[in-house]
């Protein structure tokens, strides 16, 4: 047995099915060795794809998601798609081929301090030495990206170590880190200490971030808050902890959320901010949060926790655990006065638009793909105007919404998407990216078209880096600068090089039966929504 | 702004002091001093970190150095229940005649003089930092030529919080 197939085999007894990746010389090895295993390899157009992909993928089995590139010019292109990963905490094992051991740091051919690089977003990396050890560097690369707070790892593996001969393998058990044991379990004084505020509050709120989705905590979070009757609301990497619909919800914060779901969170006399950063998108202002008000801070990972916002009560362990320690506790907590006072915001502070009838308006058609999308289908919002008006108008029933929320990244809409539909063969997966996120990620038509990975993808063109044009015209009064995406190519022949259904909707008129057309089609398919280029989010 | 004397200890695995560095770096703490030497255990590095900051930032410092996956364990060290040592070589152009007087200084703070050429010598003084500052500041007057610290390092008082190796 030689280090790639060692590597292989410890993928195997993870249980990964699929690696996304690209190959090259110093990856070769691991590429021949995994031709013996069940796994399946998905070739991906650029190698940042494969890191998103490796991501939707994570996001839908809640196990790592695994990524395999070439040294040099393949490590350096997979780092966007780690820091991704990084800054929205999912966990991914990316293993990248190196030169020969012997030749590290002599600047040879596709030579790469990928460690080096990626030094800052990753939760840790490795660079193998010794053949002897792979078992034990997989096992903790694999245990160190899914615990505590999530993140991706990159072990490094030069090309003599994948073809050296190993002695035995022996896949270990546990992992034995002295210096890394996570606090997964919530404070019992603590926990005690919330319900004691929670009694005593007259507005309390819940504000909960991509933390209660990484724990697969939001039947758990469901449960607690229907018992109890207290509102929620989510940060964007939060969406989908609760229905849309959901009576106690009130959508999105921050400085694209929804007005109701601000103010809710400002005027409570309580607020458990659980999961969630509390970072700049979603509380612009960290002092408003704690002044007049009990803050709370759940998070898995202590050093989130006072960085932004001093808590009252700060609580390190994982949201699942401590909302089921929640649901534990008998206490009563009385607020109708509260709630019906948030329904009233929620009527009289929702948006007013003014669609302009010559185009798709994308909050009426948004709303209208998700109310049709199947009850547990998957949302993948790319970024741009088109991720706000997608945090804003589309309607989580009992599936999933997945967006870059820490990092935004363009074009994370479909490799993810093509993640998460390789998960989960059976469920509706749709992605909704901009012309120009479209473009950025374009060249995976090819590997759906491939491996036949069947995802919907909606674009909504305006013909402009919409977001950066709102900006510009907001702070440079309409003076805009290399925002024009003239000379995009024709989507519908876009398609049909790539043998996709396309249909294309100019107004709203026939957007009915457009999604329903959209929706039923067998296989992938493009639709081109025609939206006013001159439309804003604000 | 105070400072804060951090005690770290860390695998010693490859890169782990360029991981730590990094991370002062990048989120923009202030390092005055670093020093790492092996402990007892050839696994372990002990590391001393001066640093400075408002209580916010000290508080992300521990933090963010206790979340990297080497390290062990990390402390500060106070002044009052801690024990601090620096060591600092100070090249002197001292003519014949300047000598005696550098001497003399030098014996008060029992620091050695550990080299004479005919128009220089070397001090070497080891103490905490403010008997080390105090030295350099009764030197005045002499043309220190080079001045080398080592920053400082040290040990909490006592047994009680003691991180004891295990397998
Ligand atoms: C990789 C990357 N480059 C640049 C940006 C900055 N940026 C944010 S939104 C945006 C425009 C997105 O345009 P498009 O995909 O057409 O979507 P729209 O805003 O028009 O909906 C840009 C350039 C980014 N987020 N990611």
């Amino acid at each position: 047995m030689i280090g790639a197939d060692a590597m292989i085999q410890c993928l195997e007894a993870e249980g990964v099915e699929v690696v996304f990746g690209y190959p090259g010389v110093a990856i070769c090895p691991f590429y021949n060795s995994i031709l013996n295993s069940g796994i399946r390899t998905i070739l991906i157009r650029t190698e940042q794809n494969a890191a998103h992909a490796a991501s939707g993928m994570a996001r839908m089995t809640g196990r790592p998601g695994v990524c395999a590139v070439t040294s040099g010019p393949g490590a350096t292109n997979v780092i966007t798609g780690i820091a991704t990963a990084f800054a929205d905490s999912i966990p991914l094992v990316c293993i990248t081929g190196q030169v020969i051991s012997e030749l590290l740091g002599s600047d040879v051919f596709q030579e790469a301090d990928i460690t080096g690089a990626v030094e800052s977003f990753v939760k840790y990396s490795y660079l193998v030495k010794n053949v002897e050890d792979i078992p034990r560097i997989f096992k903790e690369a694999f245990h160190i990206a899914n615990t505590g707070r999530k993140g991706p790892v990159l072990i490094d593996v030069p090309i003599d170590i994948q073809n050296a001969a190993l002695s035995k393998f022996v896949y270990p058990e546990e992992v034995n880190l002295r210096t890394y044991k996570p606090t997964v379990k919530g404070h019992a004084v603590q926990i005690r200490k919330v319900i004691r505020e929670l009694e005593k509050a007259k507005r309390p709120i819940i504000c909960a971030g991509g933390g209660v989705l990484l724990s697969n905590a939001e039947q758990d979070l469901r449960k607690f808050v229907e018992k109890h009757r207290i509102p929620v609301v989510s940060t964007m990497m939060g969406i989908g902890v609760m229905p849309s619909r959901h009576p106690l919800y009130y959508g999105m914060v921050g400085n694209n959320g929804r007005a109701y779901a601000n103010r809710a969170m400002n005027e409570s006399d309580l607020l458990i901010m659980v999961g969630a950063r509390v970072a700049d998108r979603a509380v612009s202002q960290p002092g408003l949060i704690t002044r007049d008000k009990v803050l709370v801070h759940i998070d898995v990972d202590p050093a989130e926790i006072g960085k932004n916002a001093g808590p009252t009560i700060p609580l390190v362990g994982d949201a699942g655990n401590i909302i089921r320690d929640f649901i534990e506790e008998d206490f009563e907590c009385e607020h109708e006065d509260w709630l019906r006072l948030l329904d009233e915001y929620r009527v009289s502070m929702g948006i007013k638009r003014n669609p302009n009838p010559a185009y798709v308006d994308p909050a009426a058609f948004i709303t209208e793909l998700s109310e049709k999308m199947e009850d547990d289908s998957i949302y993948v919002a790319d970024v741009g105007q088109n991720q706000i008006w997608s945090c804003t108008y589309h309607i989580v029933k009992n599936g999933k919404f997945f967006t870059t929320g820490g990092m935004g990244t363009m074009g994370y809409s479909i490799p993810a998407a093509m993640g998460a539909k390789l998960a989960a063969p059976d469920r509706q997966v749709v992605a909704v990216c901009g012309d120009g996120s479209f473009q950025m990620s374009m060249m995976e038509l090819a590997t759906m078209r491939q491996h036949n990975i069947p995802v919907k993808i909606i674009v909504l063109k305006n013909n402009y880096l919409g977001m950066v044009r709102e900006y510009q015209h907001y702070t440079y009064k309409d003076h805009y600068s290399v925002v024009d995406l003239s000379g995009s190519p024709d989507l519908e022949m876009i398609a049909a090089a790539y043998g996709m259904g396309f249909y294309r909707l100019e107004n709203m008129e026939r957007a009915s039966e457009a999604i329903d057309t959209f929706l039923s089609s067998a296989g992938s398919m493009l639709m081109e929504c025609v939206i006013d280029p001159m439309d804003l989010v604000k | 702004m105070q400072k804060k004397v951090f005690q770290l200890l860390v695998d010693n695995t490859s890169g782990v002091l360029s991981r730590i560095a990094g991370l002062f770096s990048r989120r923009g703490y202030n390092i005055e001093s670093i020093t790492a030497g092996v402990t007892a255990d050839p696994r372990f590095t002990r590391i001393t970190i001066v640093t400075s900051g408002d209580d916010v930032i000290l508080e992300q410092i521990e933090k963010q150095v206790a979340k990297l996956i080497d390290v062990r364990d990390i402390k500060e060290l106070t002044a009052t229940s801690s024990v601090y040592r620096e060591l600092v070589l100070i090249k002197l152009r001292t003519t014949p005649e300047q000598r005696q007087a550098v001497i003399a200084i030098a014996d008060v703070f029992r620091a050695n003089i550990v080299d004479v050429a005919p128009d220089s010598l070397i001090i070497e003084l080891t103490g905490n930092l403010s008997k080390v500052d105090a030295f350099i500041s009764l030197l005045d007057g002499h043309e220190i030529l080079e001045l080398a610290r080592t920053g400082i390092t040290g040990l909490s008082r006592g047994s009680d919080d003691v991180a004891y190796f295990e397998d």
